[in-house]
């Protein structure tokens, strides 16, 4: 019979404040909504185009379409086959299937409904957050890079530590590390105002009362692609962070973002370190 | 012997998932819970905006090389397709309703009456743009010659196409009506318009999507409230695919 191995103290700490659960979960449900129903009206019309102007007889630099059965995305003079995922799926010949568009079936004024809703929970509850952050001080403490951390020497280090998926353990787990904060600010502060203003960009009520962000982004259709490019940003942005939530303990994290209180991991054992 | 394989519960499942979600998606309260984020863009564009800004205006080196038609690209009824052959000769826009003089004005009268000519980006719902080059009479100006009553808070285009089995028709509020750059549009790129693109004339409405911009113009009615016009909710598409009465995103 083996010994048990000697247990490290593994404390929990009240990692996660409530304002910043609250926010974060009403943002989770914002962006998925926002990501399905701009599927759909994504479907509508799904070739994306630069400039001022775009329609079916001008250039795209994105299609995603069908030949009858077969799905394609075509990405400026390259044909890329993908039926069963964009194009054509679920026997329906739409840019995006069924599976991840609000509502599931063709219904541009739902989707709209949907969209729009959301956009004002979106942009509402991030103007909450960001004054409970600037007031609260979690901005400076919790998501701004310490001077240490503002190195490329430091950067590298911690891209190297992500790469061999080690990640911060016992006290050094009770911050954000600095990948993770770069990562944090730039939704807050790239992603979201981009997807926000080239969204706006699109009304034209608001092109007369903002001409200066058509100049902005380059055009109507411009800020188009960059919307759809900024959704792609933010589908990105989930993918890595669900699956570092799932690298650093499901468990462990998802109570962190319920009930504020994270278990702090176990120094690594030394001989891990060995060189 | 039944044999449930992974793939058929995956497919049985999303199937009642997706279900789910459809349920939601129709259910009118929900519905009328998220048109308030549509309601709250009219509210707060009205808000940020003169009611005279002014949609951005382009050059002719801007104009789409070829222009998408929008909604119905010939009415092809009997009544339409003879004032096709006829050049339009006999037909006339009635501007009535609450107005102290209702008139009616022919083609020719249309042309000679004072215009603005400006080149504007159109925007469909579905997320395509077009630039186009239009010349019309303002549509405040008509109003003003029929005496506008008070009372009117809309102005209803009643048009001469079908679709979706029904009497195509748009409205907008007085203060797009009164726009500067709200016209009845009869010249597009320097042409006649054409019936894929309206004719004789066709609303243009800057500030707003492309469902508002009503082709095949017949009459322009001042209304104190859009209840009991065709379904009640201010334009075809409102009234058949709920799509909501402002266009301004």
């Amino acid at each position: 019979m083996e010994a048990e191995p000697e247990r490290v103290a593994r404390p929990l700490v009240y990692r996660t404040k409530l304002p910043v659960r609250i926010w974060h979960w009403i943002n989770a449900l914002s962006i998925f909504i926002m990501l399905m129903s701009g599927m759909m009206i994504f479907n509508a019309h799904s070739r994306l185009y630069w400039g001022k102007f775009g329609a079916n007889f001008d250039q795209p630099w994105l299609v995603i379409g069908n030949h009858g059965q077969a799905g394609f995305v075509r990405l400026g003079g390259v044909e890329v086959p993908t039926t069963g995922f964009l194009g054509y799926a679920m026997d329906t010949a739409r840019a995006f299937p069924p599976l991840v568009t609000i509502p599931t079936g063709y219904n541009l004024s739902a989707a709209r409904d949907w969209h729009f809703f959301f956009a004002w929970v979106l942009v509402l509850s991030v103007i909450a957050f960001l004054l409970y952050a600037l007031i609260s001080g979690h901005l400076r403490r919790d998501l701004g890079l310490k001077r240490e951390e503002r190195s490329l020497a430091h950067l590298w280090h911690d891209i190297k530590e992500h790469a061999r998926l080690r990640f911060p353990t016992g006290e050094a787990a009770r911050a954000y590390n600095p990948l993770q904060k770069i990562a944090y600010l730039s939704v807050i502060f790239v992603l979201i105002p981009l997807v926000v203003l080239t969204g706006m960009t699109m009304s034209p009520t608001l092109n007369a009362a903002m001409p200066w962000l058509l100049e902005l982004f380059g055009g109507r259709q411009s800020a188009r692609s960059i919307h759809f490019l900024c959704a792609f940003g933010f589908a990105g942005f989930i993918a890595v962070h669900l699956l570092m939530v799932v690298l650093a303990g499901p468990i462990n994290e998802l109570r962190s973002m319920i009930t504020g209180w994270y278990r702090l991991p176990a120094e690594r054992a030394v001989t891990e370190d060995k060189p | 012997m039944s044999l449930i394989t992974r793939r058929n519960a995956l497919v049985g499942g999303t199937g009642l998932l997706l279900a789910g979600c459809d349920k939601i998606t129709a259910s009118p309260t929900v519905k009328n819970v998220l048109s308030l984020g549509q309601k709250a863009n009219l509210t707060a564009q009205r808000l940020v905006q003169d009611r005279n800004a002014l949609a951005p205006e382009f050059t002719r080196a801007d104009l789409s090389p070829k222009f998408r038609e929008n909604g119905t690209r010939n009415p092809n009824n009997d009544d339409y397709n003879r004032m096709v052959a006829s050049n339009f000769a006999d037909w006339t826009l009635a501007v009535d309703g609450l107005v102290a003089r209702p008139f009616r004005l022919s083609l020719a009268q249309l042309r000679n009456a004072p215009a603005r000519t400006q080149i504007t980006r159109h925007d469909c719902v579905e997320g395509w743009s077009a630039i186009g080059e239009w010349t019309g009479v303002p549509l405040g100006l008509l109003l003003r010659q029929a005496g506008l009553s008070s009372n009117a808070k809309y102005v209803v285009f009643h048009c001469a196409d079908q679709l979706l089995g029904a009497q195509y028709y748009e409205s907008i509020d007085l203060v797009d009506a009164f726009h500067p750059q709200t016209i009845l549009a009869h010249t597009m790129n320097g042409q006649p318009l054409s019936v894929g693109h309206g004719a004789p004339i066709r609303l243009r409405v800057e500030r707003q999507l492309g469902y508002k911009q009503a082709k095949y113009v017949m009459r322009v009615e001042a209304v104190a409230s859009l209840d009991g016009i065709y379904g009640g909710k201010g334009g075809l598409w409102e009234d058949r695919s709920g799509y909501q009465w402002y266009a301004g995103i």
